[in-house]
């Protein structure tokens, strides 16, 4: 008797508890429902209140204003050829890393791997100055090269990739040595199959890491037809936030956070397990 | 015989090593070693962003950094956003982790609710709580006028200018340390859970006794990782108040990068990248001594 009412008292307080988290989820989301509601607006009737989650009278005229300008459109290309590039480049130099440090037995090994694992430690403030006179000094700011080389090499991409390969059963290698095939045939027919998830993880993250990357292509992507979605957005920010009208300026951070939303909503299942994953688990 | 093809062998498979690493390693040396020490050779100049002019002037940026009240300001604005954020954002993750841990489909809509913000670039978010904060414009406007009071004007006034960026850092950022305690909150073994369940123990006792233990490397982890990444805090405040009103909120980031990138500095940068660097160094290593020392 006494257990049963604790049991019900204990489904009460669940039940509390939801409520109350869902509520927070709801008050969590008002600030995204209110930009979209706002970008689906007129923009004379945003200049008299911003106020209504409903976008009423509604409106496509700020998406459409938008395409016909060249610079939200040009902004995304520069994205998206830098995320792609960055993370095929990642993704390579990550993996043939991480399976030389798994499986290889070769001299220097450990003095090698410790200076690859003294890179965590460095944070990018530590060497954006440096690298910031390096590209001038070669004549490269303002080039998608400039944007993408200084991202490659990360130590993390690296572990995440050796704590896979070491994961994989030796005797997978094993049988494959017997008939003789070499290293390199060993990894791409064997290895980079397997390792299909965990590459989809690491180009998650270095993706969105990429798209949303600011204070390197701050500095070097200085000239406007090269900006890339989150520096275009920054400038408008200090820019000319209200000459084009606040709907507009709402509908380029939505329709430019599109892809990275649509990517997340997708793939959601492999970033929440990549963060399991990139703690060392 | 056999010996002599094992070592060969093995020669094949040391230089199939070097060549497997070579990208990687190329890379690393030229854009990210070579880089570090040259922030050093540069912190030891009178070095200006364009031109040729650099002067070696020894330890002399790094005595001026000393003496420079604007250099400590902002350490201590940063050191006190570290403070802020910190703290709350690894209890708000942790609470709505266990709020949303469970199997059910709802629970995973609430999980990407809460996760999705995370995925917006600082541009984004800067802009939605700008005008989120905004006086004249903002979210919270009709509110005050309901109340029947003046809109404050968040990111302009000294107090809660600073807060205003800790909140939406919280919104921004609560979704990986949440995932982190949800990976380990589905580690701890159910039967930890069925013991407590035949003690009849009730629900704060099986978290305080039971759920907290079980996770503590994680909160560390989770402590650890959010110093070090609120420490290098640039984009909100140069993007929502740029360090402003009166300096309350210019971070050591962004100071740097306007010694550099404005004020052409560089050199003087470069010594502030590196008290920066020290900075973060020691609290991380502090941080993990001190929970090594808790596990004893």
């Amino acid at each position: 008797m006494a257990s049963a009412r604790t049991s019900g008292l204990r489904r009460a307080t669940d039940i509390l508890i939801l409520a109350a988290t869902v509520a927070f989820a709801i008050l969590w989301l008002l600030p995204i429902a209110w930009v979209v509601a706002m970008s689906l607006k007129p923009n004379a009737d945003l200049m008299r209140s911003t106020a209504g989650f409903l976008p009423i009278p509604f409106t496509i005229e700020n998406y459409t204003n938008l395409l016909g300008r060249e610079t939200v459109p040009r902004w995304l290309m520069h994205s998206l050829i830098v995320s792609v590039a960055m993370t095929l480049a990642v993704l390579i130099v990550s993996s043939t890393a991480g399976y030389a440090f798994a499986r290889l037995e070769f001299p220097f090994k450990r003095t090698l791997f410790l200076i690859m694992a003294a890179g965590l430690m460095v944070p990018e403030q530590a060497v954006f100055i440096p690298l910031h006179t390096m590209f001038s000094d070669w004549g490269l700011h303002n080039t998608h090269f400039a944007l993408v080389m200084p991202r490659v090499a990360v130590p993390i991409g690296v572990f995440l990739m050796m704590q896979f390969f070491r994961s994989v059963p030796m005797e997978l290698e094993e049988a494959a040595a017997i008939d003789y095939a070499s290293r390199l045939t060993i990894f791409l027919k064997i290895m980079l199959p397997l390792s299909i998830p965990a590459l989809t993880t690491l180009g998650l993250f270095t993706f969105i890491h990429a798209w949303n990357d600011f204070l390197w292509p701050l500095v070097s992507a200085t000239r406007a037809d090269m900006y890339t979605v989150t520096l275009g957005l920054a400038s408008i920010q200090s820019n000319f936030a209200f000459t084009e009208g606040l709907g507009a300026v709402m509908a380029s951070a939505v329709f430019a956070s599109l892809p990275i939303v649509l990517l997340f909503l997708i793939f959601q299942r492999f970033i929440v397990a990549g963060v399991a994953m990139s703690a060392g688990k | 015989m056999k010996a002599r093809t094992q070592a060969a062998l093995r020669r094949r498979d040391a230089l199939t090593a070097y060549l497997f690493l070579a990208p990687f390693i190329g890379i690393y040396l030229v854009l990210l070693v070579y880089p570090f020490f040259k922030g050093i050779w540069i912190s030891l100049h009178d070095w200006e962003l364009a031109g040729s002019y650099r002067e070696f002037i020894g330890f002399r940026n790094y005595e001026d950094m000393w003496l420079d009240t604007i250099f400590w300001k902002t350490v201590g604005n940063t050191l006190l956003f570290v403070v802020m954020t910190v703290p709350t954002m690894t209890l708000l993750s942790l609470v709505l982790a266990l709020a949303v841990f469970g199997t059910s489909r709802f629970k995973g809509v609430l999980r990407s609710v809460f996760f999705m913000s995370s995925v917006f670039s600082v541009s984004v978010v800067t802009l939605v709580w700008q005008m989120v904060l905004s006086a004249d414009k903002g979210l919270l406007v009709p509110l005050f006028h309901w109340f029947g009071m003046e809109p404050i004007n968040f990111l302009g006034n000294q107090t809660l200018a600073m807060p205003s960026l800790v909140i939406t850092t919280l919104w921004w950022g609560v979704g990986l340390p949440m995932a982190l305690f949800l990976a380990a909150l589905s580690q701890i073994p159910s039967e930890l859970y069925e013991a407590a369940e035949l003690d009849h123990a009730g629900r704060f006792t099986v978290l305080w006794n039971v759920t907290l233990p079980s996770i503590r490397h994680t909160v560390l982890l989770v402590l650890v990782l959010q110093i070090v990444g609120q420490f290098q805090i640039f984009g909100q405040a140069h993007l929502m108040t740029q360090g402003g009103p009166a300096n309350r909120t210019r971070t050591l980031v962004q100071y740097i990068y306007e010694t550099s990138f404005r004020d052409w500095q560089v050199g003087y940068a470069s010594a502030m990248a590196l008290g920066l660097f020290v900075l973060m160094l020691g609290f991380t290593m502090a941080q993990l001594w001190l929970g090594r020392r808790g596990e004893e």
